[in-house]
């Protein structure tokens, strides 16, 4: 399975560039090298959500976690590199599989634990779950369990920025899945009428739940595309890799900075796990899974970087390892000892006093 | 014929306004389309134009009148030919308009018991379920009965067909449509891509076609995306097409509340489509109730809604083996005759219902719990019978409780067996909140078994 396209390649792409607007997908050959200090940072970030996510896994497994628990295993150069291109104030929206973005948004892992074990010490005191968190303060509006909701939001998130005349831009990320929703295409249509500075940022992994994009989604090999008509420029992402991932963030952070409207970024990526927690897995082949594991593995690329360049030795990554598994203990033992809400906060929050 | 010229009314509900100018004078021809005066309401201006052809032959109304009423002639257009001496005739007050013809005044129906809508097809259920004696009970899933519903009515009538997210392939999110792939084909059981307003108008449209779709939402938490289509495609048309477009369709899935899976997952849509002419909801509890409910909603020519719970599909009940298992829309069903108090619920609601009856039952109390199968059209008779004979009420839902299920029987039986009563009746409901996350606030939000005792015995005084 590829999960680097390049454009030039594609039937629409003279189609597009016609339209004036919408520039070719580029082709992610040439991505700029990171720093040392920025694959140090990618690394830490990527396996910060790796281990979290093992752990809650694990904790669903023992019957702490409930309800759904959409992992973001396989995913993590997305969140990680976007959030590498764009800077304090800008928003951060998704879906249901929102663990990674609210890691990568610098929200604490003891808060993001604690809430999908549902005690009064998560994000949402217990009351939103694994699907539902939200900070104002690290800028993560949710966590959003009906598929494609998020895209509408993200996309008023912007309006509200070019309101306010800030320059701040929105990254609304949704699945590959979610671009079947109508509401969508009135979001890219009004995204582009009014200028919006927001991001759409596809989560091209390929499935939803048990439907593989080729199924669901008419010229599937080319979701970056789909905003062409509304004249947004599109590009196609090597997912895996964190450093293209940054790299084309930091064409459409400066894009919807320079005030020219919204752009849409198709991540080519991969889920390890399952859609949640209980699925059958017999819409994919465990050779699938194994070949994007051995071959495409996001961090495994950073670590064998590391390795190779000698900024780090083998040592120094066990010690960052070890780091990150003491922070994810602690978040998991947070999340087991702090006391359930009160049961008088069942009826708080309905609706604002006022 | 001369022709009057009215006074034009700028909005459904302006009544007069003021002539405010002519732009033509008596003598002059104007053709469809001239603008020939100006008038104003208090809340705007507009031009008013010619329509037809001709000469001004008079002017009634000056320009600058106040409050000239709506449909008042204000000139009269001559055509070819005619002169002033034809005016008089036509300037006579213009007559009222022709008032509709007296339809015989409905008798307003007790909620629910409206006769169904003159439907394109004929509906082929029998009015009772008595299962012939001998006849032999398999126990079996709600989720298996509702697949054998869709099966069998698969294999009678080609114009059925499945169509939804993870129908096919995948089996079902829920497993409700397992096998029925291998059976029917592709052609028949409909992956969808996620886009449940669009596939819903699919679906409406494909009834409208004459097909007899039956569209499953993974969750019925998703079918808010497909409101529109649900209620003003599928539930209206009939009735804005003068009987002449039916849509025989069901929207399927599980409703309501699961397990820990939070707010947006867990809404229970039970009174919001009983709210809603044109449709009928049912909301089995039993699998034997599933089945012969989803068949006899298939052969429906209506728009039905079938509400399922997603903990109730792994439940087995007894189902008659026949060749044809219905059961009709529109039917309670006593499922625990009882002399001291009327316990009113449906699907999973009574799974604390008949428990709560259980324990009441060991503290000397006896109730009767009524399945209400369906909830649109709602078979009030039952509930009215026995209160008549128990006079205490008590109804159990699992959605929130304003404007709900409980609170339309409390005013049905107000209405209809005030005097029976001799308790207030109680409802019993899920919390008015969004459902909460957390495992503790969640049992708190959700109706139990204490909670139906507790309203029994309050309506009992003890
Ligand atoms: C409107 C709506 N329909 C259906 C669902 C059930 N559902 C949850 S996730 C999902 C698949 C979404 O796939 P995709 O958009 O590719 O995102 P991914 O899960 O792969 O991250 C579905 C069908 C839902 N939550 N909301
Ligand atoms: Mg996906």
């Amino acid at each position: 399975m590829a999960t680097t396209k390049k454009a030039g390649a594609d039937k629409t792409a003279s189609a597009t560039a016609k339209s004036g607007t919408s520039k070719k997908a580029k082709s992610s050959a040439a991505v700029p090298d990171f720093t040392a200090e920025e694959e140090r940072e990618a690394y830490n970030q990527m396996l910060l959500i790796r281990r979290f996510e093992e752990k809650a896994g694990q904790l669903y497994g023992m019957g702490v976690i409930g309800g759904f628990c959409h992992l973001y295993i396989g995913q993590e150069a997305v969140v990680v590199g976007m959030q590498m291109a764009i800077g304090e104030g800008d928003q951060v929206i998704t879906s249901y599989r929102d663990h990674g973005h609210m890691l990568a948004c610098g929200m604490d892992p003891k808060g993001v634990m604690a809430e999908l074990t549902g005690r009064r010490g998560g994000y949402s005191r217990g009351k939103g779950g694994s699907m539902h968190m939200f900070s104002r303060e690290k800028n993560f509006y949710g966590g959003h369990g009906i598929v494609a909701a998020q895209v509408p939001l993200g996309t008023g998130l912007a309006f509200s920025n070019k309101l306010r005349g800030t320059d701040r831009v929105s990254l609304t990320y949704f699945g590959e899945g979610a671009t079947n929703q109508g509401q969508v295409y009135e979001s890219f249509n009004m995204a582009s009428l009014w200028g919006l500075p927001v991001i759409y940022i596809i989560e091209n992994n390929r499935y939803a739940m048990g439907t593989s994009v080729a199924r669901a989604a008419a010229k599937s090999e080319e979701l970056y595309n789909r905003g062409s008509v509304y004249g947004i420029p599109g590009e196609q992402v090597d997912g895996m890799d964190v450093r293209a991932v940054k790299a084309a963030g930091d064409r459409a952070v400066a894009h919807c900075r320079a005030g020219k409207g919204p752009m849409i970024l198709e991540m080519m990526t991969y889920r390890y796990r399952g859609h949640s927690m209980s699925d059958p897995a017999k819409y994919r082949t465990k050779e699938e899974v194994q070949k994007m594991r051995q071959e495409h593995d996001p961090i495994e690329q950073v670590r064998q970087r590391l390795l190779a360049s000698g900024d780090m030795g083998e040592d120094a990554l066990k010690d960052i390892d070890k780091g990150i598994r003491a922070v994810v203990a602690e978040a998991a033992e947070f999340a087991q000892v702090d006391p359930e809400p009160d049961p008088s906060e069942l009826w708080t929050d309905i609706l604002v006093d006022a | 014929m001369p022709t009057q010229i009215l006074m034009p009314a700028l909005s459904p509900t302006m009544e007069e306004g003021k002539l405010a100018k002519w732009l033509v004078k008596e003598g002059d021809n104007v053709t469809s389309g001239d603008v020939i005066a100006e008038i104003e309401t208090d809340k705007a201006t507009m031009e008013v134009e010619a329509v037809d052809e001709g000469r001004i032959g008079r002017i009634l109304i000056e320009e600058g009148t106040e409050n000239v009423k709506v449909n008042v002639p204000i000139a009269v257009l001559l055509e070819d030919g005619e002169d002033a001496s034809s005016i008089d005739a036509a300037a006579a007050p213009a007559a009222a308009p022709p008032a509709p013809a007296a339809a015989e005044t409905a008798t307003p129906e007790p909620s629910g018991g409206a006769p169904a809508p003159a439907a394109p097809a004929v509906i082929t259920v029998p009015s009772d379920t008595e299962v012939p004696e001998g006849t032999e009970l398999v126990s079996t899933t709600v989720r298996d009965a509702l697949r054998d519903a869709m099966a069998e009515e698969m294999r009678r009538d080609d114009a059925v067909f499945v169509m939804g997210e993870e129908v096919a392939e995948y089996q079902g999110a829920y497993k409700v449509t397992q096998g029925l792939l291998d059976e029917f084909g592709g052609k028949r059981v409909i992956d969808t891509p996620i886009t449940e307003h669009g596939f819903a108008g699919v679906g409406v449209g494909a009834a409208f076609g004459g097909m007899r779709p039956v569209v499953e939402f993974m969750t019925f938490n998703f079918a808010m995306q497909a409101m529109d289509h649900i209620i003003n495609s599928a539930a209206k048309t009939l009735y804005m097409s003068g009987g002449q477009m039916g849509c025989p369709i069901v929207f399927r899935g599980p409703n309501g509340a699961a397990a820990r899976v939070g707010a947006q997952h867990s809404q229970d849509y039970s009174a919001w489509y009983s709210s809603v002419p044109g449709l009928k909801v049912i909301a089995p509890y039993s699998a034997a109730d599933a089945k012969g409910l989803l068949k006899s909603a298939i052969r429906d020519a209506n728009p039905v809604i079938c509400l399922e719970n997603e903990i109730l599909y792994g439940h087995s009940f007894d189902v008659p083996q026949m060749d044809d298992w219905l059961v009709p829309l529109g039917k309670a069903k006593v499922l625990r005759e009882g002399a001291d108090v009327t316990m009113v619920s449906f699907s999973h609601g009574l799974s604390y219902t008949l428990a709560a009856a259980d324990a009441l039952a060991g503290e000397g109390i006896s109730a009767e719990v009524i399945d209400l199968r369906t909830l649109r059209p709602m078979d009030t008779d039952t509930i009215i019978a026995s209160v008549r004979k128990t006079n205490r009420l008590v109804t159990i839902e699992e959605g929130w409780s304003v404007c709900g299920i409980g609170a339309e029987i409390a005013a049905v039986v107000m209405d209809q067996a005030f005097d029976d009563l001799d308790a207030p009746v109680q409802r019993v409901s899920g919390k008015d909140v969004p459902m909460p996350y957390a495992a503790n606030l969640e049992k708190l939000a959700l109706p139990s078994v204490q909670d139906v005792v507790d309203a029994a015995k309050r309506v009992l005084y003890v």
